[in-house]
């Protein structure tokens, strides 16, 4: 028995969300007579941080404190429509809307803080702190809690913005098919670096290391989270998850996390993550998504870091003991690669 | 089928409920005492998010017969914060981003007290160990490991 270790790359180009026009997400925001402001939507955030991320993006575009928005959200009945948490789309079309909808709401308070102070709007600015000023005369202020008040009781105003991202339609050319399928790409490297077992055909991880190019990291504790997370999805695909084998019949499949396997904690490996921030052009404050990406480069990768090991090219998921020890066999033996 | 009567202490306090034969403490806590934070996951031990601790050590309550826990003491994620302060590793947990969707997270705290209470300086191979019957689906384990070996005063691996 001898056990090779192999090491595989992979390079992926991720688009954000769907493609071909369409796939929009609203995003309402209102403040309230205390001064702070509620986003409502009805994009489900599983976890990945999606109430963090549009609570920052209509903070830092109302100029308001973080700790002055609530997200509501999660309730198709109560908040306006999302296609849904899927296909890395969260932070880039949800953040859109929310940007739109926190923009139109500032313009209100603008106007509004402007009636109060007896000066232009064009005049005013904010100081991130909850409050707004002439510009170059900080003492000439008013707090957006005074300019929620005024307007809900004094001027009769909604400080309300409405917002909706929706991604223009690619035509097709005629001539020679052409289109641009998505507005944004995200783009990953992996190498991952894997120990098989000749006898056994047991695949182990042994470490990875990935470098992610997101657009730019709105919250990078949470980019990170994802991509540790998402890096352990990706090894589970690679090789452990199927309803198979089902010998001799689909009722012998596994039906329940007993039986259904996946890697637990001893089965993790070192991971180095590196996140390149290249702002996107049509993304929130620059962003992509790093959302279901961050599982897609370790299945290629494995598989490479596998053939490299020992010369067995496996091309159906997961990589099983069973299939990676009937390759070996029917090539005769293992045949480790050359290490580069 | 009559009804028995059950006494227990439930994170230190007592409490006393009428129980149908074949009740499982999962469903004793959560539906007769109002304690949802042990969870219910696959209700045949797979999955640990309903782990307790009884008389300090780790069980799955989905598998326990409510009537074997007269008389003793059932502690849950519930008892683990003291009025409005976090535990050491509710704290860890926030700090280390240890929880995505959460669901396991009631589970994992459970099991990772009941390792700090009887070996407070862990290895992380213990900490793995401990954690092996709690499966999560989103962190990729990496952040919990670090988060229990944060809260054990252990230094976390990056």
């Amino acid at each position: 028995m001898t056990r090779h270790r192999g090491r595989g790359m992979a390079s992926i180009n991720y688009p954000i969300g769907m493609n071909l026009g369409g796939d929009p997400s609203q995003a309402l925001v209102h403040s309230n007579p205390s001064g702070k402001f509620t986003v409502a939507l009805s994009s489900i955030d599983l976890g990945q941080g999606m109430k963090s991320v549009t609570r920052q993006i209509c903070a830092e575009t109302l100029g308001v404190p973080v700790e002055d928005v609530y997200v509501d959200t999660a309730d198709s009945d109560t908040g306006p429509h999302c296609m849904g948490s899927f296909a890395s789309r969260g932070t880039h079309r949800v953040g859109n809307a929310v940007m739109a909808a926190a923009r139109e709401a500032r313009g209100v308070m603008m106007e509004a803080a402007a009636e109060e102070l007896e000066v232009n709007a064009a005049d005013l600015e904010t100081d991130g702190r909850g409050n707004i000023h002439v510009k170059g005369a900080p003492h000439r202020s008013i707090s957006t809690k005074d300019v929620a008040i005024a307007a809900q009781f004094k001027q009769g105003k909604t400080i309300s913005g409405r917002g909706i991202f929706l991604v223009p339609l690619s035509n097709v050319d005629p001539e020679t098919g052409e289109m641009s399928p998505a507005t944004c790409y995200a783009h990953a490297c992996l190498v991952a670096e894997v120990e098989v077992d000749d006898e056994t055909g047991e695949v182990a991880m042994v470490r990875m290391d990935s470098a992610y190019e997101l657009g730019r990291a709105l919250n990078p504790r949470l980019v990170e989270q994802q991509l540790v997370g998402g890096a352990w999805m990706g090894i589970s695909h690679a090789l452990y998850e199927t309803t198979e084998p089902h010998y001799p019949d689909p009722v012998h499949g596994p039906r329940d996390f007993v039986e259904y396997l996946m890697p637990g904690p001893g089965d993790i490996c070192p991971h180095d993550i590196a996140v390149l921030e290249r702002p996107a052009p049509d993304g929130p404050f620059g962003a992509k998504g790093p959302g279901e990406m961050c599982a897609n480069p370790v299945l290629p990768a494995v598989a490479n870091a596998i053939f490299n090991a020992v010369g067995v090219r496996i091309d159906d998921l997961p990589i099983t003991p069973e299939k990676v020890l009937r390759a070996i066999k029917t090539q005769g033996g293992a045949r480790p690669q050359a290490r580069r | 089928m009559a009804k028995t009567a059950l006494q227990f202490r439930h994170n230190g306090r007592d409490v006393a409920i009428f129980v149908d034969g074949g009740t499982n403490l999962l469903v004793a806590l959560r539906e007769l005492i109002g304690d949802m934070t042990p969870k219910f996951g696959c209700g045949q031990g797979g999955c640990g998010t309903c782990s307790v601790l009884i008389d300090g050590e780790l069980h799955l309550s989905c598998l326990t017969l409510a009537e074997t826990v007269a008389g003793r003491s059932v502690e849950t994620l519930d008892g683990l914060k003291q009025g409005p302060n976090l535990h050491p590793l509710q704290r860890a947990f926030a700090d280390n981003f240890a929880a995505q969707c959460g669901y396991c997270t009631p589970g994992m705290l459970m099991a990772a007290k009941a390792l700090l209470d009887r070996n407070p300086q862990p290895s992380r191979a213990e900490v793995v160990e401990a954690i092996s019957g709690n499966i999560c689906r989103c962190t990729g384990y990496e952040p919990i490991i670090d988060a229990i070996l944060a809260a054990s005063g252990g230094r976390a691996s990056a």
